[in-house]
């Protein structure tokens, strides 16, 4: 063979080794992937829009470290929301903890009507248009609560939160 | 009891017999005449006991056998017989059951076929042929026997998966891998007569009736795997991107590039570079395919169960082969010098090679798009799913100008053409702007890319008509997959275009109401099947034309395993369908409801019948003139 044929034999060779490398490294680890932020991991870094203005945030500028916050996942058409939504309202009134909105794949008329008619308990609410913002917070659907502090995610709740939950959470910001 | 005993056993004699044959066909490599009705018998008799082994199978599916694991996970006594058949395919180890049957089954017929050819060609090519069965017997008894022994007997299965229950995925399997095993035997096929450099216009005419036997077989199993999904899965789509489509997607591809330069090989005796590289690579793709669904490597709607051992054997196997293919093709393929000079830029063989390129770079963006996402788990652990937008965005573009080549091509003369009736072809390709011009206008929806799709799909579509009038009998095959083509591209971007869709939430009795469709949720109804529970939610749809149409969509809740399914109702006609489907709501009271009106659907399918049907009429055309 020639030395350039050699050369091109070689190289394709070290590609499907490289290949095999990565599907044997893959196979190692099983890949169910399953969207679970765990607790006491650092909180997701991403930009997103707000809701009420079209000001792009930096996640990191949403959360001072020495404050607890609740992010809440939220949409209009999610029944459950619905009744979560007067004890969030109460939550609200909690001088120790700031509630804040994330609004998942939602339009911004049904979103601003769903707060007109229940209220609003959330100080700023991050609009995700296509749910991609919640896939980085590792959420499942909605409705679904992180508790977070120091920039760090302290609990998840999955569902809608119920007055049980809210006691524990009074127990742990005070 | 009895039956796993016999299966098992005809596993092991299925897997000596391939053994022997390897060894006797090697030994007596050189005065093979005396191998020839040997070779036949044995490999006839291996096939037979391949077949023992699925019956028994089957039968111990029928008689739920629950003393055999493969039995006792997948089947349950209440399910229909049917399901009970059929789940025998529906898992892990009766599907590679059926991959190794159809191997022997292949490699059979082949051999009974190919009376005429070189007795030498024959033997390697069955030689290559068992080193794949060979691997697969081996990988069925270690790793995925489906006749292991549970003891003590279970009296109950678990039932199979109900999105599994479903007619059209009863015959998915084994019509696709018809079509995937089918380009086993190209690739035995070409690994030997590369071996003993006989590519040339005979072996082209031989071989490519076993590349059309798999193409067709391949373009009705995508097409069924897609009906189901549009009926089963209940999200209204066809196709999805998902990873396990992609799979059967991409030998296709290169399947469908391979046939195109067999016929460039036939007449001109070029390409042979490009014939040897496709067979190889449409047979590890479908490999590779089995390999990524099959190790749980990949992530999607497709469940199956997963063990990292069975992935690490189907990966050294794979491997392996595309390192014997590399070798021989590296050393035993030597491409004539002149090829690339003998190529005028106007004929129909460059327009071939010119779609080779558009296949390459639409099978390389599937590729990356399945595959991306492992890579960069491995090197960098983060989690990405691609989705449609991708694939979209890089494909899109590249159809247009892939439509005209389409039209333009086959019209070309082998060797050196002119572009004749250029007024002709300028008329119909104005028409076609015009036509497309008037459809997009009324929508602000990306007008330009819209209008350029369209107008190129209605090209294709008029110029294949044209040639139905005036070219008549010749190259009728070609004519019908490539007026399917277009009839396909055009009934996604109708479907696409003109669809609507309606999403609410609504309690029994309400109303909602919107432009031109009032939907009415009248009652629900429940029925207690054989194994799940139906519930019914009675609607009916008043559209803007006043007429009103009863849908009845269903939620199953099956008992083993307790699942619940929505199955959606779909009103077919000619020109649109109409799709409702119900979800249940956390809370009780609601049910998400989802109405769509879909034009065009039914032609989505009859438009790929369409494409493997001239698939059909080129394999009978080519047995009849060998009468």
């Amino acid at each position: 063979m020639k030395m350039k044929n050699k050369f091109f034999l070689l190289s394709i060779i070290a590609t499907f080794i490289f290949i095999f490398v990565i599907f044997y490294k893959g196979l190692q680890d099983t890949n169910i992937y399953t969207p679970l932020v765990k607790i006491n991991n650092d909180i997701p870094s991403f930009s997103a829009e707000l809701l009420h203005s079209n000001e792009t945030i930096d996640s990191l500028d949403l959360f001072e470290s020495n404050k607890y916050y609740l992010l809440n996942i939220w949409s209009s058409w999610c029944v459950p929301c619905r009744e979560e939504h007067p004890i969030l309202m109460n939550l609200t009134k909690d001088k120790n903890i700031s509630v804040l909105g994330l609004n998942y794949k939602d339009t911004k008329v049904n979103a601003k009507k769903f707060l007109d008619e229940l209220g609003n308990p959330y100080e700023k609410i991050i609009f995700d248009k296509h749910g991609v913002k919640s896939i980085e917070w590792g959420a499942f659907g909605v409705p679904e609560s992180f508790l977070i502090h120091n920039n760090k995610v302290v609990e998840k709740y999955i569902g809608p939160l119920n007055q049980e939950i809210i006691k524990k959470i009074k127990l742990l910001i005070k | 009891m009895i039956f796993s005993i016999i299966g098992h056993y005809s596993l092991i004699l299925g897997l000596c017999l391939g053994l022997i044959l390897v060894y006797f066909s090697v030994k007596n490599f050189q005065n093979s005449k005396l191998l020839d009705t040997k070779i036949l018998s044995l490999t006839f008799l291996q096939f037979f006991f391949v077949v023992i082994s699925f019956v028994c199978l089957i039968l111990s599916f029928v008689l739920s056998d629950f003393s055999n694991e493969t039995v006792f996970n997948n089947s349950h006594t209440t399910k229909p017989l049917f399901y009970k058949i059929a789940g025998t395919w529906g898992n892990h180890e009766g599907s590679l059951l059926l991959w190794l049957f159809v191997l022997t089954l292949f490699i059979l017929v082949f051999l009974i076929r190919s009376k005429n050819q070189p007795t030498k060609y024959k033997i390697l090519t069955l030689v290559f042929q068992q080193i794949i069965i060979i691997g697969f017997f081996s990988f069925i008894i270690l790793t995925s026997s489906p006749f292991n022994y549970i003891y003590p007997n279970p009296v109950e299965g678990l039932g199979l998966n109900p999105i599994l229950q479903d007619p059209a995925l009863v015959i998915h399997p084994p019509i696709l891998y018809l079509g995937y095993v089918g380009s086993s035997i190209i690739f035995s096929s070409v690994l030997a007569a590369t071996t003993l450099k006989m590519i040339n216009k005979r072996w082209a005419t031989h071989i490519k009736k076993w590349v059309l036997i798999s193409w067709i077989f391949l373009t009705l199993g995508i097409l069924l795997g897609s009906i189901w999904a549009y009926y089963e899965l209940g999200w209204g789509g066809f196709w999805f991107w998902d990873p396990v489509e992609n799979v059967s997607l991409m030998p296709w591809l290169a399947l469908t590039a391979l046939l195109h330069c067999i016929l460039v090989l036939e007449k001109r005796l070029i390409l042979s570079s490009w014939v040897i590289i496709l067979s190889i690579a449409t047979f590890t793709l479908s490999m590779c395919g089995t390999f990524l669904v099959r190790s749980g490597i990949l992530n999607s709607v497709h469940t199956f169960a997963n063990d990292p051992e069975r992935g690490l054997f189907i990966l050294i196997f794979l491997f392996s082969l595309i390192f014997l293919s590399l070798i021989i093709f590296f050393f035993f393929h030597k491409p004539k010098k002149n090829n690339f000079e003998s190529f005028f830029w106007l004929s129909k063989e460059t327009s071939i090679i010119i779609n080779n390129w558009f296949m390459m770079y639409f099978l390389s963006v599937v590729i990356i798009g399945t595959v991306y996402p492992i890579f960069l788990d491995v090197l960098s652990s983060q989690k990405i799913s691609v989705g449609p937008p991708f694939y979209h965005k890089l494909i899109i573009p590249f159809l247009m100008p892939f439509l005209l080549m389409m039209a333009i091509g086959p019209n070309l003369k082998w060797i050196k053409s002119n572009l004749e009736n250029k007024i002709h072809l300028a008329t119909l390709l104005v028409i076609s702007i015009l036509l497309s011009f008037l459809i997009v206008k009324n929508f602000d929806k990306n007008f330009l890319v819209n209008t350029i799709l369209i107008s190129s799909a209605l090209y294709l579509f008029f110029i294949t008509i044209k040639d139905f009038f005036i070219k008549k009998n010749k190259n009728v095959s070609k004519n019908v997959s490539h007026f399917g083509f277009s009839l396909l591209i055009l009934s996604i971007l109708f479907n696409n275009l003109f669809s609507t869709e309606i999403i609410t939430n609504l309690k029994v009795g309400e109303t909602f109401v919107s432009n031109n469709t009032k939907i009415v949720f009248e009652n629900i109804n429940q029925k207690q099947k054989k194994n799940y529970r139906a519930i019914f939610g009675n609607f009916s749809i008043e559209n803007a034309d006043g007429t009103v149409e009863k849908m009845l969509p269903e939620l199953r809740i099956y008992n083993q395993p307790n699942i619940v399914t929505s199955e959606a109702d779909i009103k077919t006609t000619l020109m649109s369908d109409k799709f409702l489907v119900i979800n249940l709501v956390q809370n009780q009271e609601y049910f998400n409801v989802r109405y769509q009106v879909k034009p065009f659907m039914l032609w989505i399918w009859l438009s790929v019948l369409l494409i493997s049907f001239g698939g059909l009429i080129s394999l009978i055309k080519r047995n009849e003139n060998e009468k």
